[in-house]
């Protein structure tokens, strides 16, 4: 039977091309990889290659001829020991049909679901609904409360983790030897010893890959950054890499690893040492974000990342790490991921924030109740995914919407929790969402300077204020 | 044709004619051409031979439009992954690649139904659709990818040795890349942590001489890539990746050296792709001639063709062979053509193992 010669795509986006030149004729012999014809894309000429052997039948289109469809048969191949016969009139096959992307229901496409994550237009099918986020566990009456400095409870993490599952190891720059750079890893290297507390050189795309490599091939990598800034060098495992990894391989291939340090702006460290990265990474699906607050959610939401099968990008705050609060002395105290905490209870406005603008939600809050404005504060812990059920219940309690975010405000996750009342909370809102946020402008050095750029309690208040029609 | 690996040519440079700098440490032993038994020609041939007319069949279903997006063919690179990887313990050892990967999988003896459903991106597919031609993976074989990102692999190479090392169980990893790859800065970074740490990898440069349109001499200040991890101390080899038994016989000396706990070797294939770097490859950076006198004097196929034949297998065997492989392949493309494509909710599934 002979072979017949479809035009063919020679690119992602072609649908049509030119028969530039035949370079061939009807009787010549063929062998595969032999140059057929050139063909003209809309990119480049091209040349096609036989991919089979035989003798060259009819030639149907001629050369010269524009605007040949993608699959027209434009010659035939006889195959060894057969006639070089035409073919009995082949009508140019239909490309390849268009699979209908039905909605799953009708009306879907284009009805604005009340309570969808997703775009309300993506109509192909509903993105099933997210399981009832778990609660955190309950402290037992009469639990002693140890103060802890966050640094402390990060390290308690790690350590109560690795002493049980030896997956885990430890790895970045002068996390062994030098104690952490930041001091959060000081003590590992004497407990677990250099193979599971490693001293890395100064190499972070390649310690990040190193990692991801390891969770790939079955161990539960902690890479520590010195800072995130420097993960800069590494966001292509980060994402590219660990975040993609299961969905790529339809689930068959794990990346359990947790990307840790100090993230946001230090003190007098300037641009390129004081960023907040945390919208960026909760921007990608396949990630999960972790920014904690206080001690306690620092050590239970460590230990979970730890545990989790998934990448987990852990964003702690260096002027947090010395700060003390309490954590409950239980065994094997974890937290769930994904879960908002609702730090003070309010009725009058709802102040979300997370990481250290907690706590100059907390103060403001406290100010503002000596003015008679009780608001409620949420730290929303997890970043991805994002627990908008515990801000919508609150903003339907108070109908009053405050982001506070050490970091720039463009395309924030304040910006994105703006966009989750409007689409999913708007009839309860009695007053805009305000963000407040740092300016947008790269981080100074100068005190003065760097003090205007940052966040604050009384740009809080003023906030809260104005949502409240009290000012 | 400068570049192009003819046989008599391209005998591998040893050190022992490159002057001094590391004859004040031990060396890996100079690879001897690998003994193959009639039987293992014919399984060689077989799997070489799969690669080609798999990897035919591809560019032809992409030209019908049923396979999408980036697809990048492996003919003519075929005894690379096939000698390397008939050296491996498949209990043990590990692979990674970059995105030209359906070979480094057919190598394993993957399933060529499920690699070529994965590429017209159907729910039979080795990834269920969702990778793709870059994106493949098979966890049961350890062979981890499949990586759409030029050099990442060799990162996530040394992290798989690096896990072996970890777990002392013996394997070795193996991390393939392109001589375009060989420039990322990620290699260099990965090179010292394996010396530096003594991991159980091997890294195999696949110099098919053409980094997408950009030749070697045009992008490399050393173009002898096998010395690229000389200022790291990892030893390197030059190997006629056109040849199965030599490329076989270099993977046993790399693997004595690795299994041996000294550390990481570099092994460079000279090799030659027949096809464009992608399916949208305008090929005007070499010229015709170019591609067809590798074709006529160093095909790998063909080359092992002749040592069948002086082994004594017979012209039929070798055509019922070809004719076996020729079904295997059009069954495959019947395959992916027919099974469906993903159910519509799978857009949601994978993206995150647990439920949070």
């Amino acid at each position: 039977m002979a072979i017949e010669l479809k035009m063919p795509a020679l690119s992602p986006t072609m649908e049509e091309g030119t028969l530039a030149k035949w370079l061939v004729k009807e009787g010549d012999t063929v062998k595969s990889g032999d140059i057929l014809a050139e063909i003209e894309t809309d990119k480049a000429t091209m040349e096609f290659e036989a991919i089979d052997e035989g003798t060259i039948g009819q030639i149907l289109v001629a050369e010269g001829t524009d605007n040949v469809k993608v699959g027209t048969v434009i010659a035939t191949i006889a195959g060894e020991g057969e006639e070089a016969a035409a073919p009995a009139a082949a009508p140019a096959p239909a490309p390849v049909e268009e699979k209908d992307v039905a909605p799953a229901k009708a009306g879907a496409a284009g009805s604005i679901a009340p309570n969808a994550t997703a775009p309300a237009f993506a109509g192909a099918t509903e993105r099933p609904s997210p399981a009832e986020r778990a609660s955190d566990p309950a402290i037992p009456e009469g639990t002693a409360m140890v103060r802890t400095t966050v640094r402390e409870a990060l390290r308690d993490a790690m350590a109560e983790e690795m002493r049980k599952d030896d997956r885990i190891f430890v790895m970045g720059e002068e996390v062994a030897e030098y104690q952490g750079a930041y001091k959060v890893t000081q003590g590992l290297l004497e407990e677990f010893g250099p193979q599971r507390v490693v001293d890395t050189p100064i190499t972070e795309y390649g310690f990040a890959g190193l990692g991801t490599g390891a969770a790939m091939g079955g161990l539960k990598p902690v890479i520590e950054f010195m800072t995130f800034n420097f993960a800069m060098q590494a966001i292509d495992h980060i994402i590219n890499s660990a975040a993609k990894t299961n969905y790529m391989s339809g689930g068959q291939m794990r990346c359990p690893i947790v990307f840790r340090g100090p993230n946001g702006a230090a003190s007098r460290v300037a641009a390129q040492h004081s960023q907040n990265f945390a919208p960026w990474y909760a921007s990608v699906p396949g990630l999960i974000v972790i920014s904690p607050y206080d001690s306690a959610d620092a050590k239970g939401l460590l230990k979970a990342a730890i545990r989790s099968e998934d990448p987990v990008v852990f964003l702690e705050n260096e002027l947090l790490y010395g700060r003390s609060f309490d954590v409950p002395e239980v065994e094997d105290f974890v937290l769930p991921i994904g879960k908002a905490r609702i730090m003070r209870e309010g009725s009058d406005v709802t102040i979300v924030s997370y990481s250290i603008g907690v706590g100059l939600a907390l103060e403001a809050a406290d100010q503002l109740a000596a003015e008679g404005i009780e608001a409620e504060v949420i730290d929303l812990r997890t970043l991805r995914p994002l627990d908008t059920a515990t801000v919508l219940a609150s903003l339907k309690k108070t109908n009053r919407l405050v982001v506070v975010e050490e970091g720039w405000p463009v395309c924030s996750i304040a910006s994105e929790l703006a966009m989750v009342a409007m689409e999913q909370g708007f009839d309860d809102l009695d007053a805009p969402v305000l963000r407040v946020c740092n300016e947008d402008v790269p981080l100074p050095y100068a005190a003065n300077l760097e003090k205007l750029a940052l966040v604050d309690t009384p740009r809080v208040i003023a906030a809260v204020k104005t949502v409240c029609n009290r000012v | 044709m400068a570049k192009a690996p003819a046989r008599k040519t391209a005998a591998p440079k040893q050190p022992a004619s490159t002057p001094a700098p590391t004859a004040n440490r031990e060396k890996p032993r100079d690879p001897a051409p690998y003994d193959a038994t009639p039987e293992e020609l014919e399984k060689f041939y077989r799997e070489m031979l799969l690669i080609r007319r798999f990897e035919e069949k591809a560019g032809q279903l992409y030209g019908l439009g049923l396979i999408g997006g980036f697809c990048h063919l492996y003919i003519g690179q075929e005894a690379v992954a096939v000698g390397l990887q008939s050296a491996l313990d498949g209990d043990r050892d590990s692979v990674i690649t970059g995105y030209r990967d359906h070979g480094h999988m057919l190598a394993y003896g993957i399933d060529p139904k499920v690699i070529m459903a994965e590429l017209t991106g159907r729910a039979a597919g080795i990834s269920r659709g969702k990778g793709g031609s870059m994106h493949m993976f098979s966890v049961e074989h350890k062979f981890y990818g499949g990586h759409g990102i030029v050099g990442a692999q060799v990162s996530l190479g040394t992290g798989l040795a690096f896990a072996h090392k970890y777990r002392g169980d013996g394997g070795v990893a193996m991390a393939y890349f392109g001589d375009g790859a060989s420039n990322q800065g990620q290699v260099y970074e990965s090179f010292n942590m394996a010396e530096l740490w003594k991991l159980p990898i091997i890294f195999v440069i696949e110099n098919n001489q053409y980094a997408m349109g950009t030749s070697v001499n045009r992008s490399s200040a050393e173009d002898q890539l096998y010395r690229r991890g000389e200022s790291f101390r990892i030893p390197g080899m030059q190997v006629d990746g056109m040849d199965v038994l030599a490329v076989r016989g270099a993977a046993e000396a790399a693997l004595e050296w690795v299994r041996a706990g000294k550390g990481p070797i570099l092994l460079e294939l000279k090799t030659y792709r027949y096809r464009g770097h992608s399916m949208s490859d305008p090929a005007k950076y070499r010229s015709r001639d170019e591609v067809q006198a590798v074709r006529d004097k160093s095909d790998a196929i063909e080359h092992l063709k002749k040592l069948m034949l002086d082994a004594g297998v017979t012209e039929e065997a070798i055509k019922a062979i070809d004719k076996e492989i020729r079904q295997v392949v059009s069954d495959a493309a019947d395959y992916a053509e027919s099974a469906p494509e993903p159910e519509l909710p799978e857009l949601y599934t994978d993206v995150l193992v647990e439920q949070y």
